[in-house]
Parts: structure tokens; C-alpha cells; sequence
């Protein structure tokens, strides 16, 4: 019984086994199914996912940031240019204490208070895995040092970096401006453009002037090396390897001598100038005063350094040759002479006696000539020699504003002389539509008065005027001013030049023109407002002068310059071209407060003119054996 | 002459089973030399535990399956007391207690628990097997919820839930009552929350993770991550021997031990894969069919304990290195580099052998 119990539960348990062992198997089979789906959903389904993922694993892309290409001057003398510098640069997200790794350095490197907040500047901006340099401009005695003391940390290193640099200084600085590090703004630019992939690894990008405007040029071609990386960030070969290809050389149409020259003559002064070769639209020099030095912002600019810069009265920031805005004042004199002449009035034998006023019909309302007794028996060549304020008074009046705004529109007067610098200032032309847009009022006969010498609404930027000096230099043609001459491939080496555009053709009578160039050639011969500036000159200077108000007088208030504050004083105005036949500089010179155009923006002109023309350089001592003369006191 | 020394040599191994087990060995070579980054002495040092586990089981394998029923509860209360051991004297490593120092050798006895601990209940319950109660399958349960609740607090998990596994599968297969076996299910539900408390807080991590291991692509996602990029992009037919990026390149962790299917998956694709997992069906195929023709209950609860507890070490690895199963630090058997775990899973074959080899032997006892 007992056995065959026994038999019959072996039996039993040996069934039960069998049949839990089957069930088993099936949940096995179950088990391996589902892992060969995995395996099928990973490596067949999501293959192509993966791949990717590995690839970019193992692959990293190191940019190889090409070199900016050069600045030079027409005579190839170099204005921007590169050099390698050590710099410290630590790696935020291989640090583990940052600020430890900070205080351990400093036995080992001097980091200055600056150093270090600007470094906390650019790590703010900059994510974690950026190398983020605390010092530049390492000595060599520091990197050794460094070198030594390398293992100690772990994320810092010493790199190379191509720095830029501007040999000149503050030489010329906002015609060649200057680069910076790359903010946020730039970034949306740069995202705009579609260069993200091209400014990889690029750090700073061109802010203003030549450097901004022909950045795309400049930049050059970023190379790519493809690195294979382990897990540790090393590389362990390097699989796929293009070269950068380096910035274009950019040719200044400046010569960097006559520069020299025109920023010297301002001495103190604030002002801008601006010389056009009139024939090919050619800038021969480009100033505004006071510069910057462009070697501070390289790197980041220090935000004392930048505070000063900023803060500053003076505002050396400020492009003045095409931000400037200032009144014409009598400048405007020989433009507004031939919006006469082409119209058939003031036409010689013309003349007025001046008593010193003029007196607007049926108001009774008195405009002074800045001469208190007046000029005598005046025709329309004398009256711009001797800028006779009476003479163009009546002759606005006459010629109607609208006649005047038309036909200074077509010298450039308000509008943007689309000179390749970005951020230009069109300036202002007044006339009775903009007056009723502006300030919804009507043109009254007194602002049509104070245009015509002008005063008033009318505001020019040197550069416009400059090109409107050019554009009767050259009897009525304006070429397009532009500040480079040429373009050099850095890979090709093939020269890029430009070809004269012409941007308006005015025609004009030969005989009118020729009255308008009379007036301005007597200017700077005896008797002419700015007689000392042609004083001993083998060539021909045609000029005029002009002074722009900075406080209004009142009616019966002298001005006197030396009892005003230095700020209050008029802005000095002076345009010029020469030889006066044939026109080979036209020049606009601006000097803030600087009193009387003939005197002190003069002066400028011709030392410019003699060395573009003569290439003799004239000392100041020269210039002070002809004193002004008399009649240069006022314009 | 020597044909009569091979033939004695063979006398109580399955060729077959052997001959399988080989060719998983031969892969696991191969896979351990491209994970290493060809460091010939790793592989030297795991084919030195490869030759020492043969010897053992060769040895194994002629012992008569009497003699382990007859050494069950010994060896399994030394082993719980060198448990107790590692608790007070065990040395720790990365944050686990889990080695004791022998002087000469360091020995996991967790690793030993893994034999003890189905052999000692097969033992149990065959011997109660003409008069088994409920209060009989309450104590088998004891010899592995003991041992467990030691090794989990190492924390060992992998190794915890591994023997939890062993013992259930023997439960199971003596005959254990559905209405018992859902009874502990639920009651293991309802007792989720309670050892999710007492879990390490790594340990809940690796189940976080699990859900979305993007969360922590760099922390203890990576692991998860770079294994599924390794074999995603191995593809259907692989990068070649030597030449998988995610292994060679050091972007997968633990790429000799846990992880080295992910090596072996990068390298070998989706065809690699199933022929190994092949191999992987063919053994546990075997040890079954071995199972299924053992004599006793005893050989039969181990045998087929043997065969099971090798898919489950298969499977959770896998599972884990592909991503559908938390990192629980559990190796591939016969592939994974390291010396206790390849000595304990031949000697297992060696029972299993013994087993297979005395079967004509065992009936009539």
C-alpha cells in the first residue's frame, strides 16, 4: 500500500514536473522573443538613430578658425592686422571648484581685479564647455610657470590666440573701427545671415567701420577638423581635416600719410573731415575727433575703459564725418548761388548795394549780414567771396524755398551718401512739406530767409558735404564715394578693384558754373573770407568758409567768443577743392566751437592740400607768418 | 593510449552540453579580448579561471548526486555563516559589503549561496516529498529569504533577486499550490511600497532611470544610454570585430563585466545576436532535457534549477543591457569577465553533468 503510494506520488510529482517545466519553457521562449524584439526595434528599426548618436559620440568637430583678413592703407601700409598671444583659459565645466582654482593660480599668475571681472563677464555669457581665457597676453616667464605647475589644474591650459591689432592706435580709428567679442545681439545677426556654421569657434566679430561693413570679407573660411574622441573628451586620430581659408586683405582707398596730417592739424579740436578724390569717388582721409584706441575693445573691452569712452563730452565714440549733424551755415552759399543762376535770377550784372540788413516785405523783419555796416555794391561772384548774408537773404526770398529744397536735394543734401559704412546719418533739407509733417505748422518766409545761408532746420554730416563739394568740383557729376580701394583674395590672390559708379549727372550752364567757381577761387585770394588759407600757394584753392550757431544770439547781442564757454562757441565749417581747374581733392572740415571756418578749419585744408598735391609738408611755424587777415574775422 | 585517457577523461561530461558551453566560452574570449582594448593578460587571467573552472567541473561532474543531497545543509549553513561573516568583517568596495579576505583569495560567499541555496531546498523538499504540508514549502521558502535578505542588505540586489529567482523556480517545480503561488504574488505587490523604502537610494534611482533615461544623461542614464547607442548602431550586421566605436572609444561603462553584451552587440549586430542567443537556447535546451529525465526529485529540482537560474542570469542581463530592464549588476554567464562567477556556473554544469551521468544509477534508490 504504502509502496504503492509511494509509486503512484512519484508518478504524480514526476507529471507535475514535467508539466510545470513545459509551462516554464513557454514563459522562456516568451523571455527570448521579447529581447530578439528588442534587439530588432534597436539595432533594424532605430539603426539609423543610433548610428548618429554614435557617430556624434565619437566624432567631434574642431573649427579651425581662419585668420581676419588685413587692412591696409593705399600705400599697403598696414592699419589691422593679427598676432598669436598666450592666453590662460579655463574650462568651467572641467573645473570642479572654480573659484579654489582661481585663488590657486594667483601665486602663479598675477590676475588683476580686471582680468578677473572680465573674466566673470565673458564666463556669464559663454556656456560651460567654452574655454573662457582669464588672462591674454601671457609673458613668457608666466607661461613657463604655468607650464610647471600644469598638472595642479585640471581645465586650465594655456592656448594661442590670434589677437588683433591695430599697430596705428587711435590712428584713424573710426574709419578702420574695430572688432569685439561676439554678444547675444551679434549671435541673432549672425543666425540671420546664416553664418553659425562659419563663425564656429569664432569668438569676436567686426563692431564698426571698415571692420563691420566688410566683415563678411574680412572673416575668411572657417576649416573643420574631424576628431575622433573617446569617452574622455581626448582625440585619439584625427579622420577628416579642412584647412581654413584666411580673410580677404582690404586695400583703403585713405593714404595713411595725408591721415596723419589731417588728425594732426586738429590738434585739440573736436571736428571730422572728410577728402574725396572727386574723380573716382575715392576717400583720401577719413577723420573724426576725438578717436579711440581700437586695441582696447580686442578681447572684450574693460567696462571702466568702456565707461570712460562712454561718459566722455567729448564723445570719442561718436563717428562725427558721417554721424555728425551740423548746420551748413555759409557752406551752403555757392550751392544755393547756382539754384539762383540755374533759375535766371542774380544773373551778373545783378547786384545790391548792402546796408547790413535786409528786410523782409511785409513783415518789416530785419536780417543782419555778419558785417554790422554792410558790404557795398555786391554781385553774385563777391557775394560768395565775401559771403555777403544780405545778397542771399533777397535771393531766397526770390528763388522760393521749394525751388532751393529741390535743387540742393540734387547735390546729396539729405539723403545718405551710402558711403560702405553702416550707421550713416542722412541729415536734414528742410521744406515746407517736411515742416508740416514734422511739426504740423506751415513754412514761414523767415525760415526760407535763414535757409538760404544755412541756418535754420538744414543739418549735413561732413560726408554729405564733402560729396556735394565733390559733385561741383566736378561740374555736376557725382561719382559714389566709397572708402577701399581694393579687395585681395587671400586664396586666389586675384585683386578686386571697383569701378566708378556714377550716382547722379547734373548739367548745368558752363557760364553759371563757372560764376559759382569765380566766388569760390576769390575766397582764398585777398580780399576772400578765408584770403590766409590760398596765401603762397602755387596752386589754386577754391573754398568757402562758413559758421554754424550753436547758442542763438538774441537780436541785439554780440557774439563774442571769448566771453562764451568754449562748448557755446560757433562750430567751424570749411569746404574746399583743388587745383581749382581741374579738381583733384575736394575736402569738408568740421571743427566744433571752433570759431570762425577761415581761421581754424582752413588752416586744416591746406595742409592737407599741400601735401596731397605738393607732398610737402608745412609746419605750423609757416602758418603763423600769414595772420588772418581782417576780413577773415567773421564770415 | 590516449584515446583511452580521453575516453576516461570524458566519461561523465555531456558533450553536447559541452560542446555548447565551449563555443559560448570561445565568444566570450573573443568579446572579452575587444572590450579590454586587447589586453591579452585580462583575457589570460579569465581563460586561467576558465581552465580552473573545468577542472571543477570535471570533478563535479563524477561526484554522485547522493553526496550533494548528503552535503545540502552543511555547505548551506557554512555559507549563511560566512554571510554573517561578510556582515561584521566583509571588506567594502564602492559602497557594498560584500567580499571576505581569506588571507590568499577574496571570496564573494554570496556567490557560493547561489549553488547552497537550490540545493539545500531541492534537498528539503525531496526529502519531504511522500508527506509535503503547506508548512513544508514555508520552511524551503526560508532557505533562500534568509540568505536574500542578507545579501540584499550588502546591497547585492542583482545577486538578491537572482537566488529569489532560484528559489521560487524550485517551489515551483516540487508543486507548489497555484492558490499559494498567486497568494504570494499579491502579497509581494501589496509589499512593493515597503521594499521600495528600504531600497538604496541608488537602487531607486536605477528604476527611475529605467523609466526615462534621459533624465540623467550623464549620471546613471548614461550607462542605459551608451548601451543602446552601442547596440542601435551596430545594426543588423555590426562594426566588425575590434571595431565597435562605443566600446573601443570607452563610452560604455563596465564594458568587460555587465556590460560587455553591449561590445559584443556593437560589434556583431542583430545576427550576432541571435546566434549567441542561440548558443544561450541550445544550453538551456540541454540542461532541461537533462532536468526532465533525472531520476529523483532531488537531481530533478537542481537540474532543472541549474537550466533556469542560467536563462535568468541571461536574461536580466540582456534585458538590462538593452535598455527594458534596470541596471541591476547582474553578469552574462560564460561571457562577462570575472573569476568567481565563471567558476560557480561551470561547477553548476558539472552537477548538472553529475546529474545527467548517474541518472541509470539513481532510479531504484
Amino acid at each position: 500500500m504504502s509502496y504503492t503510494k509511494n509509486s503512484q506520488n512519484i508518478y504524480k510529482s514526476r507529471y507535475l514536473f514535467k508539466r510545470r517545466l513545459a509551462l516554464l519553457s513557454g514563459l522562456i521562449s516568451i523571455a527570448f522573443l521579447i529581447v530578439i524584439g528588442r534587439f530588432f526595434y534597436l539595432q533594424i528599426l532605430k539603426y539609423d538613430f543610433y548610428k548618429d548618436l554614435s557617430e556624434n559620440n565619437r566624432i567631434a568637430v574642431i573649427p579651425n578658425v581662419p585668420n581676419r583678413g588685413l587692412i591696409l592703407d593705399r600705400n599697403g601700409v598696414i592699419m589691422a592686422d593679427n598676432y598669436f598671444v598666450y592666453s590662460l583659459e579655463i574650462t568651467p565645466s572641467k573645473v570642479t571648484n572654480l573659484n579654489k582654482t582661481i585663488d590657486n593660480l594667483k601665486p602663479i599668475i598675477e590676475l588683476s581685479a580686471g582680468d578677473l571681472k572680465q573674466f566673470r563677464k565673458i564666463l556669464k555669457e559663454s556656456s560651460s564647455l567654452d574655454s573662457v581665457p582669464i588672462k591674454t597676453h601671457l609673458s613668457e616667464t608666466e607661461a613657463a610657470r604655468f607650464a610647471a605647475n600644469k598638472l595642479r589644474f585640471e581645465g586650465v591650459e594655456i592656448k594661442s590666440r590670434l589677437f588683433r591689432r591695430y599697430p596705428k592706435g587711435a590712428f584713424a580709428s573710426h574709419l578702420i573701427g574695430h572688432i569685439n567679442r561676439i554678444n547675444e545681439e551679434d549671435k541673432e545677426v549672425i543666425k540671420k545671415l546664416g553664418w553659425q556654421q562659419n563663425y564656429k569657434g569664432t569668438d569676436s566679430i567686426g563692431k564698426l567701420g571698415i571692420e563691420k561693413y566688410y566683415e563678411a570679407r574680412l572673416h575668411g573660411t572657417t576649416g573643420f577638423q574631424e576628431v575622433e574622441i573617446d569617452a574622455n573628451g581626448n582625440s585619439v586620430r584625427i579622420l577628416n581635416s579642412t584647412p581654413s581659408i584666411e580673410g580677404d586683405a582690404i586695400t583703403l582707398s585713405i593714404d595713411s600719410n595725408l591721415q596723419e596730417i589731417a588728425e594732426n592739424a586738429f590738434n585739440k579740436y573736436r571736428g571730422a573731415l572728410v577728402a574725396l578724390n572727386p574723380k573716382n569717388g575715392e576717400v583720401l582721409a577719413f577723420v573724426s575727433r576725438p578717436n579711440f584706441d581700437p586695441n582696447q575693445f580686442v578681447g572684450g573691452i574693460d567696462v571702466d575703459e568702456w565707461k570712460v569712452l562712454n561718459e566722455s563730452l567729448d564723445k570719442p565714440m561718436l563717428n562725427r564725418a558721417i554721424n555728425g549733424l551740423y548746420p551748413p551755415g555759409s557752406t551752403v552759399k555757392p550751392f544755393v548761388a547756382l539754384a539762383a543762376l540755374e533759375n535766371d535770377i542774380r544773373k551778373p550784372p545783378f547786384n545790391i548795394k548792402d546796408p547790413g540788413f535786409f528786410t523782409l516785405p511785409n513783415s518789416g523783419h530785419t536780417y543782419k549780414d555778419w558785417k554790422p555796416y554792410g558790404h557795398g555794391v555786391v554781385d553774385i561772384v563777391m557775394a560768395i567771396t565775401i559771403s555777403c548774408d544780405t545778397f542771399f537773404y533777397g535771393l531766397g526770398i526770390e528763388l522760393g524755398i521749394n525751388k532751393l529744397s529741390e535743387f540742393l536735394s540734387q547735390f546729396g543734401f539729405g539723403k545718405a551718401t551710402h558711403i560702405d559704412m553702416f550707421g550713416e546719418n542722412a541729415g536734414l533739407l528742410p521744406s515746407p512739406e517736411w515742416k508740416q509733417k514734422r511739426f504740423k505748422q506751415p513754412w514761414y518766409l523767415g525760415e526760407t530767409v535763414i535757409t538760404s545761408i544755412g541756418q535754420g532746420y538744414t543739418l549735413v554730416t561732413p560726408m554729405q558735404l564733402a560729396e556735394a563739394v565733390a559733385t561741383l568740383a566736378n561740374g555736376g557729376l557725382t561719382i559714389q564715394p566709397r572708402l577701399i580701394q581694393s579687395i585681395k583674395n587671400s586664396q586666389t590672390g586675384k585683386i578686386e578693384t571697383f569701378k566708378n559708379k556714377t550716382v547722379r549727372e547734373l548739367h548745368f550752364k558752363p557760364e553759371n558754373l563757372a560764376l559759382v567757381k569765380e566766388g569760390m577761387m576769390n575766397v582764398t585770394q585777398p580780399g576772400g573770407t578765408a584770403a590766409s588759407v590760398g596765401a603762397g600757394a602755387p596752386y589754386k584753392i577754391a573754398a568757402k568758409t562758413g559758421t554754424a550757431q550753436v547758442v542763438e544770439m538774441k537780436e541785439n547781442q554780440k557774439y563774442n567768443p571769448n566771453r562764451m564757454n568754449e562748448r557755446h562757441r560757433d562750430h567751424a565749417l570749411f569746404i574746399a577743392y583743388a587745383p581749382a581747374e581741374e579738381p583733384t581733392i575736394a575736402v569738408a572740415i568740421i571743427v566744433e566751437n571752433g570759431g570762425h571756418g577761415g581761421s581754424t578749419a582752413g588752416p586744416i585744408a591746406r595742409k592737407l592740400m599741400d601735401y596731397y598735391l605738393l607732398k610737402k609738408v608745412s609746419s605750423n611755424k609757416e602758418e603763423n607768418k600769414v595772420g588772418p587777415l581782417e576780413s577773415e574775422y567773421h564770415d | 593510449m590516449l584515446e583511452r585517457l580521453f575516453l576516461r577523461l570524458q566519461k561523465n561530461i555531456d558533450s553536447i552540453l559541452m560542446i555548447f558551453i565551449s563555443s559560448a566560452l570561445v565568444v566570450g574570449l573573443f568579446t572579452l579580448y575587444s572590450a579590454s582594448g586587447r589586453n591579452i593578460i585580462l583575457v589570460l587571467n579569465q581563460l586561467f579561471y576558465i581552465g580552473l573552472g573545468f577542472i571543477l567541473l570535471w570533478i563535479t561532474a563524477r561526484v554522485h548526486p547522493k553526496h550533494y543531497e548528503k552535503l545540502a545543509l552543511p555547505i548551506y549553513i557554512l555559507g549563511l555563516l560566512l554571510l554573517f561573516a561578510v556582515m561584521f568583517v566583509g571588506q567594502s568596495s564602492h559602497g557594498a559589503r560584500r567580499w571576505l579576505n581569506l588571507g590568499a583569495f577574496k571570496m564573494q560567499p554570496s556567490e557560493i549561496m547561489r549553488l547552497a541555496v537550490p540545493i539545500a531546498m531541492a534537498w528539503y523538499l525531496s526529502k519531504r516529498e511522500n508527506n509535503r504540508h503547506a508548512i513544508d514549502y514555508i520552511i524551503a521558502s526560508l532557505f533562500f529569504i534568509l540568505p536574500v535578505i542578507l545579501i540584499i542588505n550588502q546591497p547585492d540586489l542583482g545577486t538578491g533577486l537572482l537566488i529569489t529567482a532560484s528559489g521560487f523556480y524550485i517551489l515551483f517545480l516540487a508543486g507548489l499550490n497555484w492558490k499559494f503561488i498567486v497568494g504570494a504574488a499579491i502579497g509581494l505587490f501589496s509589499l512593493a511600497p515597503i521594499i521600495w523604502t528600504h531600497l538604496h537610494d541608488y537602487q531607486k534611482n536605477r528604476l527611475l532611470i529605467l523609466l526615462d533615461p534621459s533624465q540623467d544623461p550623464l549620471g546613471s542614464g548614461y550607462h542605459t544610454i551608451q548601451s543602446s547607442i552601442a547596440m542601435g548602431s551596430g545594426g543588423l550586421i555590426g562594426k566588425g570585430w575590434l571595431n565597435g566605436t562605443q566600446g573601443q572609444l570607452d563610452f560604455l561603462p563596465e564594458r568587460t563585466t555587465d556590460f560587455i553584451f553591449a561590445v559584443f552587440s556593437e560589434e556583431f549586430g542583430l545576427l550576432g545576436n541571435l546566434l549567441l542567443l542561440g548558443l544561450f537556447a541550445l544550453i538551456i535546451g540541454r540542461s532541461l532535457m537533462i532536468a526532465s529525465q533525472a531520476k529523483n526529485t532531488f537531481t530533478r529540482l537542481l537540474a532543472a534549477n541549474i537550466g533556469l537560474t542560467f536563462f535568468t542570469y541571461i536574461f536580466i542581463n540582456i534585458a538590462m543591457v538593452s535598455g527594458i530592464m534596470p541596471v541591476v549588476g547582474v553578469p552574462l554567464p560564460l561571457i562577462s569577465f570575472g573569476g568567481t562567477s565563471m567558476t560557480i556556473i561551470l561547477i553548476s554544469f558539472g552537477i548538472l553533468m553529475s546529474v545527467h551521468s548517474h541518472k541509470e544509477l539513481v532510479g531504484s534508490s
